[in-house]
């Protein structure tokens, strides 16, 4: 079947089977690997990514269901002069990772929280990560990332591209 | 994880959705949200032949009050239902049992009509609807019926829902400034429900402590004769079937749905 989706202000169309996951069409077939692929059965968030505004776990959507959507993967985050998103530069500022492999979805995560609530408290960032693993248990320095990038203003709970999120 | 192939099917309105259902009979499934239907496909637990999407059916997205009830689309978002300003007022334990499903992506995509058509036991918005009453209203060939939510859940992923019928509205009584308590026993908090038990006007539904959720009835009966939240909680077992996992056994279930039970009470007794 024909899908036409705007990848990070990018539009394609491309023919693919009904089937093919959101998360495997952003890798392969787009070419974008920032997006990972964790535990594969929506409970990692490795693979969050924003669909029209809303952050999603992109292993249990189908690419079907993102026919004529604007998606936002890690790579749409970094200006055209390479500045890093306010949430890129805070997991930078306050070493919010540890191996890394968390780290995209956590970075999506994040900006969907802070679409919601553009100041949170350290409980309310807390649980608005609920749906993101970290395996290296780094979470303290990830959630002091999200506090300080809420520092930034609402540029922190927006991405790029015209999308705006909402949650 | 992949699913096996199948066909993919669009449906723009209730009545594409319907025509479909009835021409691709039980190798369909209906996708709204996806976030039980796809889990189980990419575990080949469920092996559809074709899909039919009914997410992007945009009428079936709203709340409205109508009466004594709240009306909510089948299509309506789980996120959408925990912010809903009328939900929040009108019906508290919906928009509470919304958002402790999953976690803020899950609930992003998620749908009502989808929680309530998978029927699993262990699903929080059920086990809320069951202790707040109402009627799913279903679409199908021959027109709109409702279920009581007390017949809607049949069996385990089994509801009243026939094959060739939709879910398209669930209907509940406004509680407005009532006492309601919800309480869910997890591991860690974007889990399932090792068992969960809502209470609101003295109706108590449990979660997996059988095949489907369940009504606490003892307990109902005793509140309904003046016992104590106390004397009433000790008997929110009675009835019950629960089973045994790695995540606990028989009888710490039943012991949970007592605890669980009185502190939903006593939450809603204390508003």
């Amino acid at each position: 079947m024909q899908v036409s989706i705007t990848v990070n202000g990018e539009q394609r169309t491309d023919e693919v089977e009904p089937r093919l996951l959101l998360a495997h069409y952003l890798r392969e077939v787009r070419g974008l690997r920032a997006t990972n692929i964790g535990c594969d059965s929506t409970s990692c968030g490795a693979c969050t990514v924003i669909v029209d505004g809303l952050s999603v776990k992109s292993c249990t959507v189908l690419t079907a269901q993102a026919d004529g959507a604007q998606v936002t993967t890690l790579e749409g985050l970094t200006g055209a002069d390479g500045e890093l998103h306010p949430v890129q530069a805070a997991f930078r500022a306050e070493h919010g990772l540890q191996c890394g492999f968390c780290t995209p979805g956590m970075v999506m995560a994040a900006i969907g929280v802070l679409a919601d609530n553009p100041d949170p408290t350290d409980r309310e960032v807390r649980e608005g990560l609920e749906g993101n693993l970290c395996r290296c248990t780094g979470y303290h320095n990830i959630v002091r990332a999200v506090l300080t990038a809420a520092q930034a203003g609402p540029a922190a709970g927006q991405v790029p591209q015209a999308q705006e999120v909402e949650a | 994880m992949i699913p096996t192939a199948f066909d993919y099917v669009r449906a723009r309105s209730v009545d594409e959705a319907l025509a479909a259902l009835t021409e691709h009979g039980e190798d369909a499934k209906l996708l709204a949200g996806g976030h039980s239907l796809l889990p189980i496909m990419k575990l080949r637990l469920a092996i559809p032949t074709v899909l039919i999407d009914i997410g992007g059916i945009p009428d079936l997205s709203y709340v409205r009050v109508e009466g004594d009830e709240v009306a909510v689309g089948a299509g309506t978002r789980l996120f959408e239902i925990e912010r809903d300003e009328v939900v929040r007022a009108e019906v508290p334990l919906l928009s509470h049992v919304a958002g402790r499903v999953g976690d803020p992506q899950v609930r992003h995509r998620a749908t009502l009509g989808g929680t309530v058509a998978h029927s699993d036991p262990a699903s929080d918005v059920p086990t809320g609807l069951l202790a707040l009453g109402g009627d799913v209203v279903v679409q199908g060939p021959a027109g709109r019926r409702s279920i009581p939510v007390t017949a809607c859940w049949t069996g385990f992923f089994e509801t009243d829902v026939a094959a060739d019928e939709m879910v398209v509205e669930v209907r509940v009584p406004r509680t407005g400034s009532s006492g309601w308590g919800y309480e869910k026993f997890t591991r860690r908090e974007n889990d399932w429900a090792i068992v969960a038990a809502a209470a609101v006007e003295g109706r108590v539904a449990l979660a997996n402590m059988a095949g489907t959720v369940v009504r606490a009835a003892a307990t109902e009966e005793a509140l309904a004769r003046g016992a104590s939240i106390a004397e009433a909680a000790a008997l929110a077992d009675q009835g019950t079937s629960p089973s045994s996992d790695m995540h606990a056994d028989a009888d710490y279930r039943r012991h949970l749905a007592r605890l669980l039970t009185r502190r939903a009470l006593e939450t809603a007794a204390a508003a």
